[in-house]
């Protein structure tokens, strides 16, 4: 049932910044996070890259990896690959042809929208869904971390999920093939994946279906945003709208809330935010729920628009988005276009491989013992506190108990069955602030203006 | 180890809880999905029924490295014709009820279909004791 090879993870903690708070630890949907000597420590096998922690992180110490944008230097074909909910996030006074100008001076030679070939995974999840009715509903595999998740934690649910790529992966097909049908060489292209998430830039790195990922490099939005920003003018530029021709309102409005759901099935709902996506799934699996044909479920609020390495307001964001898409035509109106020569290469690439569920709730492989730990981790809830309070390193006082049982954490790490112990002289007053400061850091129970965690907390 | 919820009649917000509580522990002593599913839909119908026709209920569960055994006793009308009460559509619930979207009479026949072993027991007018056994 379970995938061997490791699992790629965008986030990582700066142990400079981190200042030891709970923040990131409280918010995680999935329990990944404890705090460890005074750092936040991310279980990889738990997280699905939704950032929740990044957004809450009072410090800025939870960030992404990134390629060098230099790196494209390189390459004698520079092609950058940006969804449509780039554009969302730039004051209307810049035109598409001034931001596309402004990608050209940062360095690209060619310049693309991931949604241009939207149309063939439009019909290819359609044809999909009128065919399969063992598993409904069905789920899109639009968003990485809903998809992670369902692995993860509802592994009854895999079999739902549409096995069709993503459009970021289907973008960067169509933009390789555009590419070589201008005489470029493979080995020429460096083709730049510009993510809006965490999530994507980890399922690009290290797709779910475990085939490896075609593009050469991926670039944080925030991070090409800042360069656009320094390049742009309102200046008179040159018409690059024949590059935008592919483009359709279909394709501009999927990355927002509803922009895939409306396209299928009789029944669909569309969820987002990931603890509404949750408790969704929790009810589905139940089988507490009317019979849906459609599920497009995304982490963040507002969808793509409210991605989190986006720096526009959300809302905004969308609404520009959907003020766009006005200007351009449906997909359907591209039945005799072109574009469709492309069709039988880019058709066979959109399937991808059945997902497979990876659960990473079990407390032992083996039953036997994890029954055991399951009543220790019973016993041991009855001395804890239940004040869900953080500071003995774990989410919740449940949590405590699951590390305790699993020999990950230790009764005294709770502060009030320790002030318990020292009352009952069981532990004496030193050896209990010594093991706060094992957890929290030395000297942080210290009077100082400037400690860590002083400086940067705050609303 | 051994699990206990108690079950409020009439107090349909609260119909799912001793499922899902059993359906996270299933997860963590890494029961197959699909059997989790079973029993948690048969635990979720029972919960329902509970709810919908009795006073009050208890629900006790024994779970064992191979089984889940679930004992469900409630305090209410009882089932005057059980065989009857397990044929698909067959239903007693009020329109009241059936208006919240529960009681089309797919109940028991549903918890059959989901366990490996069920036994119902009732007094007419006293109380009704459900006994379910999956196996993983």
């Amino acid at each position: 049932m379970s995938t061997t090879t490791p699992t790629y993870h965008a986030l990582k903690v700066d142990a400079q910044k981190c200042i030891g708070c709970t923040h990131c630890m409280t918010s995680c949907p999935t329990e990944a996070i404890r705090i460890r000597n005074g750092l936040a420590v991310i279980e990889q096998k738990r997280c699905v890259d939704c950032g929740r922690c990044m957004r809450e992180c009072p410090a800025k110490a939870i960030y992404a990896e990134q390629d060098d944008l230099d790196k494209i230097k390189s390459f004698k074909y520079r092609v950058v690959l940006f969804p449509s909910v780039m554009i969302g996030q730039f004051p209307e006074k810049y035109t598409e042809d001034q931001i596309y100008a402004a990608l050209l001076k940062i360095g690209f030679t060619h310049v693309y929208e991931v949604e241009q070939p939207i149309g063939f995974l439009k019909d290819s999840i359609r044809e999909y869904c009128r065919k399969d009715k063992t598993y409904k509903p069905h789920i899109s595999t639009f968003c990485p971390s809903v998809v992670r998740l369902i692995q993860i934690r509802y592994p009854s649910l895999v079999d739902n999920v549409i096995p069709r790529k993503s459009p970021q992966d289907l973008g960067a097909c169509f933009a390789l093939e555009q590419m070589k049908k201008l005489g470029a060489k493979r080995e020429e292209i460096g083709l730049f994946y510009v993510t809006p998430c965490i999530a994507k830039m980890s399922s690009v790195k290290s797709p779910a279906d475990g085939e490896e990922s075609i593009v050469d490099g991926i670039i944080n939005m925030n991070e090409l945003y800042n360069r656009v920003r320094k390049n742009i003018s309102t200046a008179e530029v040159p018409d690059t709208s024949d590059q935008r021709e592919n483009l359709t309102r279909d394709g501009i409005l999927w990355s927002l809330t509803r922009g895939e759901a409306k396209h299928f099935g009789e029944r669909s709902m569309a969820i987002d935010g990931i603890h509404n996506v949750i408790k969704f799934l929790e009810r589905l699996e139940n089988e507490e729920v009317p019979d849906l044909d459609f599920l497009e479920l995304r982490a963040c609020d507002q969808s793509c628009a409210g991605g989190n390495l986006l720096s526009g307001n959300r809302f905004l964001t969308a609404e520009r988005l959907e003020h766009r898409a006005k200007r351009y035509k449906s997909s359907l109106k591209f039945k005799d276009h072109p574009i469709q020569e492309m069709a039988p290469v880019l058709k066979s690439k959109l399937i991808s491989e059945p997902l497979k569920a990876n659960p990473a709730f079990i407390l032992d492989e083996n039953r036997e013992k994890a029954l055991e730990k399951m009543s220790k981790m019973q016993r041991i809830i009855c001395f804890l506190p239940g004040i869900d309070c953080g500071a003995c390193g774990a989410p919740n006082c449940q949590a405590l108990a699951e590390d305790m049982a699993c020999q990950q954490a230790k009764m005294s790490d709770c502060v009030f069955l320790q002030q318990t112990w020292q009352e009952e002289n069981k532990i004496s007053t030193s050896k209990a602030l010594n093991n706060m400061e094992k957890k929290w850091g030395k000297d942080r129970f210290k009077a100082d203006c400037n400690k860590r965690g002083r400086r940067n907390e705050g609303f | 180890m051994e699990l206990d919820f108690s079950i409020e009649g009439g107090d349909f917000t609260q119909a799912g809880q001793a499922s899902s509580r059993v359906k996270k522990v299933l997860k963590q002593l890494g029961v197959d999905a699909k059997c989790i599913k079973s029993i948690v839909i048969a635990l979720y119908e029972a919960e329902v029924n509970v709810v919908a026709h009795a006073y009050k209920g208890q629900i006790h569960i024994q779970i064992d490295k191979d089984k889940i055994q679930t004992l469900i006793t409630d305090e209410g009308p009882g089932i005057p014709d059980i065989a009857m009460a397990m044929t698909e559509g067959f239903s007693t619930a009020s329109k009241k009820v059936r208006e919240m979207g529960f009681g089309a009479g797919m109940g028991l026949p549903n918890i059959k279909k989901n366990t490996d072993e069920l036994k119902i027991d009732s007094v007419v007018g006293q109380s009704t004791t459900v006994s379910m056994v999956n196996y993983f």
